[in-house]
């Protein structure tokens, strides 16, 4: 009994004394903004990267773009998601006044958009070339091809491997604590730093991560059997 | 209608086509045969420009199709259908998006004009209950005529076949065939690159045989069956027949 009393002591003094709880509930906050307004840039920056870089493998054009892209791509996945948010925060950024939220989503897509951007470059790959002929036979030129005949194919062929990839994305935020944004992972550690006592705390952010990351992950397997039946027809 | 002079094409130091020239009038339909590696479906994808000819030009209704900008190739190319080996149907769209998307996208119909115009297309390929399915739900001689009934939406002028029966299971291929034949008593002018030599016959106003990259022999087809004067047309002629 008395250590079942020491730990209800214990799990009020962590969450309820001081409303400690709100670190975490603003922290969550803070992560899925910046997870979600990250994702959405990475699908811009992917998408756009994807079709600068396959255009040029297809196409020979493009040539300035696609050393832009290659680049970008090499410097991105070539270096860590925490040293890339330092530079953007303390160097890029250091002598302007923007809010840490919109620094970490500016990291975080920029990182993001280098991995969907491969992903979905992979996906237009594997579309048969008999596509793009088929598209240009009919006297469709190559934007139009691409958006109505290639990309909604690509798109379907990619979802669970892009789903994947902002789960990563979710789990990748932690990091923002760098920057000193309080996200839920910095929120679990101030309360650690303030009652000295780490168990709780950290579990409790472990549990919150778990828990999405799982009900995410069903989501995309959901999708993943509802693409393979309409595949069956 | 297509006129084509001195048409060469090569891949690296590879000679697929060695100098091709030939006129093709409107209403005619040309039956190209030949052993595989002659060079017959790279002249027909050189036509409408699918492959990048090396050297020579090819004449489309009084332009010039090789030194053309691409934007114009493209206007070129609502004029000129092509069917291929493998369908190559849009399996993300129905088969009635399959057939009004370029039209539609391309600004030459709006949507309702385009479904009409399915339909109509549909009925004559005999297929108007599928209107609503994938292309997945369809066999193989289907997919084909729905293939050339996607072509056929944009008002062609021409309509090149790449070996359009090749990769049909051999019950299927009469469906196509029967239809090929009754878009040529049509008028249709077709370039048709094929194996079947029941459809050259009897179909073809002028057959012409390929080998080694050049034309060989071309001629209407009774005297090109009944009287073949090249050894190697004769010793090909002798394979298939």
């Amino acid at each position: 009994m008395q250590f079942l009393d020491s730990f209800v002591q214990k799990l009020h003094d962590t969450f309820i004394e001081g409303d400690r709880w709100h670190y975490l509930t603003d922290g969550l906050k803070t992560t899925l903004i910046v997870t979600f307004f990250a994702a959405l840039l990475g699908i811009v920056l992917g998408f756009l990267t994807a079709i600068v870089r396959s255009t040029h493998d297809k196409t020979g054009k493009l040539t300035i773009l696609d050393l832009i892209a290659k680049l970008y791509l090499t410097v991105i996945r070539g270096t860590p998601v925490v040293v890339q948010l330092l530079i953007i925060y303390f160097v890029i950024f250091a002598s302007v006044n923007i809010p840490k939220t919109v620094v970490a989503i500016m990291a975080f897509g920029l990182n993001s958009g280098a991995y969907v951007a491969e992903i979905v470059r992979s996906g237009i790959m594997s579309i048969d070339g008999g596509q793009f002929e088929a598209g240009a036979s009919l006297g469709m030129n190559y934007p139009k091809t691409m958006l109505y005949i290639i990309l909604p194919q690509a798109l379907r062929n990619i979802l669970p491997a892009l789903a994947n990839e902002f789960i990563v994305l979710l789990k990748e935020t932690s990091v923002a604590g760098y920057i000193a944004l309080t996200d839920l992972t910095r929120g679990g550690d101030i309360i650690r730093s303030a009652t000295y006592e780490a168990f709780l705390p950290l579990i409790a952010v472990a549990v919150i991560y778990l828990v999405m990351v799982v009900a995410l992950s069903r989501l995309v397997g959901l999708l993943e059997r509802r693409l393979a039946r309409s595949d069956r027809g | 209608m297509i006129e084509v002079e001195n048409l060469e094409k090569c891949f690296g130091s590879n000679y697929i086509l060695k100098g091709i020239s030939t006129v093709i009038e409107k209403g005619e339909k040309v039956v190209i045969i030949g052993p595989s590696g002659s060079g017959k479906s790279t002249f027909l994808r050189c036509l409408n420009r699918l492959e990048q000819p090396t050297a020579g030009r090819i004449i489309f209704e009084g332009r010039d199709l090789t030194s053309m900008k691409e934007r114009e190739l493209y206007a070129v190319r609502e004029k000129m259908g092509m069917v291929f080996q493998h369908f190559h149907l849009f399996p993300h769209l129905t088969i009635r998006k399959n057939i009004t998307i370029a039209p539609v996208k391309l600004g030459l119909m709006n949507q309702e004009q385009a479904d009409q115009k399915a339909d109509e297309l549909l009925k004559k390929v005999g297929l108007s209950d599928k209107a609503e399915q994938y292309p997945r739900q369809l066999s193989g001689g289907q997919k084909q005529r729905i293939a050339i009934a996607r072509s056929l939406a944009m008002n062609p002028d021409v309509i090149l076949f790449d070996e359009p029966t090749s990769a049909l299971d051999p019950e299927m291929v009469g469906e196509v065939l029967n239809l090929m034949k009754e878009l040529a008593e049509e008028g249709m002018t077709m370039v048709v690159v094929t194996h079947e030599m029941g459809f050259a016959r009897e179909v073809a106003s002028r057959v012409m045989f390929m080998d080694g990259g050049v034309i060989v022999e071309e001629n209407e087809p009774g005297e090109f069956f009944r009287n073949p004067k090249n050894p190697r047309l004769r010793e090909f002629l002798s394979k298939v027949l």
